[in-house]
């Protein structure tokens, strides 16, 4: 079975995240860049699989250099290979370019069965690369799931939303993107480490990935952002020490403010 | 005026409140066109609602198997009425499913795609918060149709009846080699309170509530208030309260008029999914908490005693009044 893993390097959530004055997208150079924590779980997702059934897992990302780490920490885990889509032409691609490179990225790798993905990211919040990339691939979208089967050609799996809970079912090859309930991950071990050291990372550029695209060349975003503005951190109000009344005084703030 | 589609966002009874926070929105661009996806005879009920608050034209999208596949149904709708009737703008809420399709429907048009937007002007320059609330940015699409997702709650709903024409889109049937089939749904557990998205006030508890009985409090205050439960993802971690109804970065995002948090410290992935809230009520027993620092009135002390007091007074001006 042949899978693909989709990861993403983000910015540490603990840290401070800033957008760049001079075109809005954000500072990678000033942030702490991890591997994002749901990646991982997809990741382990696969090796589940690969402990099972004779898998060859294939991880890619698109970043700039440093998300080499990101892959070396996935192969570390046990993946076999990687492919890092590294261009400064992709600087400041929109949510559809980053899809599209990453399907273009997965159709580089033979008779895939399926491709595994976080449900969303820690950073852009726009949880919608997963079903572009399934869109853009023709593959049956099982998004959001927190448990996943895979047997005899069919992946079944549970997800789990704001819109309730569902049981679904597919043919492989198919897409699947998981939450950070599914699993726990391994750590890479010195044995992992080291053998990460020596498997491969191919790193096609776009030509390669878009042979047929004209001299304009890829679009790499279709929305421009107008304004960026730092918002001034909410401010506290009024602070109650409770005495036994502070029940009551609450009623009478939200009274005074028509809540209630 | 162009059109301006709308997905409409329903149970198979009732129309979503957010869909008509979505049609007023629409209205700021053009004439909100609702599409309906859903089994035969979904449009036909709900046209006189989506008809009071300004649809001008309804396009039934209906099959038997619309419910049955996850996400193509809704996409192949939004596409073939794109194509009908050339939108100004396609809106749709930023709910799980609404990011997916407004995500699969962009790509298909090769267009702009905008989610989670707070707000949206008459130009169709639409506003986001990001990186959990640190930025305000205002973006606009320079390719293609826009497809725009909407936090709910982010616009008012308003009533502006006009009459609707209704139109007829004929789905294509689902290739099963390309969409994941629904075998089974659980719907949420929320009974008769409303959806967390809906809501104009949140009740939400954490890690101090203790338990899963604890959160019994929780609800009934929020009962008192018409409020939706919410929780942290510590109280969800530890059990206490289901997942779906987990508030912050990896739950939902919320805004309602009211947020009153109980026993919830304020880590950054909780602060994320409720910051943009217009009034914040905090209690927690620890003075240091974060929760504090954004809260517009905090109480320091035990939930347990200050959350009854505050549904006894809350319950007793409701029956005055």
């Amino acid at each position: 079975m042949n899978i693909v893993v989709l990861v993403k390097q983000v910015p540490d959530t603990g840290a401070e995240r800033t957008l760049s004055q001079t075109d809005h997208t954000l500072d990678r150079e000033d942030a702490d860049l991890v591997l994002d924590e749901i990646n991982e779980r997809a990741a382990e997702a696969a090796l589940i699989l690969k402990e099972t059934t004779d898998a060859h897992i294939t991880v890619v990302s698109m970043g700039p250099d440093s998300a080499r780490e990101a892959i070396r920490k996935v192969l570390a885990m046990g993946a076999d290979r990687g492919i890092h889509i590294c261009d400064d032409r992709l600087r400041g691609a929109d949510v559809l370019t980053t899809a599209k490179v990453l399907a273009a990225a997965v159709r580089t790798v033979e008779d895939v069965d399926l491709v595994l993905a976080g449900n969303t990211t820690t950073d852009g919040q726009a949880s919608a690369v997963p079903a572009i990339v399934a869109e853009l691939l023709g593959l049956p979208q099982l998004t959001h799931v927190r448990q996943l089967t895979v047997d005899a050609g069919q992946v079944s799996a549970e997800r789990e939303t704001d819109n309730g809970e569902a049981t679904l079912q597919a043919p492989l090859p198919a897409l699947v993107s998981i939450t950070e309930k599914i699993n726990e991950p391994r750590y890479p071990s010195f044995k992992g480490i080291m053998a990460a050291k020596k498997k491969p990372v191919h790193t096609p550029d776009l030509d390669d990935l878009f042979p047929d695209a004209d001299d304009s060349g890829l679009l790499v975003t279709r929305t421009r952002v107008v304004e960026a503005v730092p918002r001034p951190p909410r401010a506290a109000g009024i602070r109650i020490t409770d005495d036994g009344s502070a029940g009551r005084h609450l009623v009478e703030y939200l009274i005074a403010r028509k809540l209630v | 005026m162009p059109d301006v589609l709308v997905l409409v966002d329903h149970d198979g009874e009732h129309v979503y409140k957010s869909t008509y926070e979505l049609l007023a929105a629409a209205r700021r661009l053009g004439d909100p066109a609702a599409v309906v996806v859903g089994t035969p005879g979904t449009a036909g009920r709900f046209k006189e609602s989506l008809a009071r608050h300004g649809a001008t034209s309804v396009y039934a999208a209906e099959s038997g198997e619309a419910g049955e596949f996850l996400a193509t149904p809704t996409v192949d709708a939004l596409e073939l009425a794109v194509r009908d009737a050339s939108p100004a703008a396609v809106l749709v809420c930023a709910t799980t499913d609404g990011r997916e399709a407004a995500g699969r429907l962009a790509a298909r048009l090769d267009a702009g795609l905008l989610i989670d937007a707070v707000d949206l002007d008459s130009s169709g320059v639409v506003t986001q918060i990001v990186f959990g609330g640190s930025y305000t940015v205002r973006s606009e699409v320079t390719h293609g149709t826009p497809v725009l997702a909407l936090r709910p709650g982010a616009v008012e709903p308003e009533e502006h009846p006009v009459t609707a024409v209704e139109r007829t889109l004929a789905l294509p049937s689902v290739d099963p080699a390309a969409s994941a089939r629904i075998t089974a749904r659980r719907t949420g557990l929320a009974g008769d309170r409303p959806a967390l998205n809906e809501a104009t006030v949140v009740v939400s508890g954490g890690r101090g509530v203790g338990g899963a009985q604890g959160f019994e409090v929780v609800e009934e205050l929020a009962d008192a208030l018409g409020g939706a439960v919410g929780a942290s993802r510590a109280a969800v971690d530890a059990g206490y309260y289901p997942h779906q109804f987990q508030v912050g970065q990896t739950g939902k995002s919320v805004s309602p008029q009211l947020y009153i948090a109980l026993g919830i410290s304020g880590a950054i992935q909780h602060l994320a999914g409720m910051q943009t809230s217009k009034t914040i009520v905090a209690v927690n027993k620890d003075p240091e908490a974060p929760i504090f620092g954004l809260a517009d009135c905090g109480v320091v002390g035990d939930l347990f005693a200050v959350a009854p007091q505050l549904t006894e007074g809350v319950a007793a001006r409701r029956a005055v009044r």
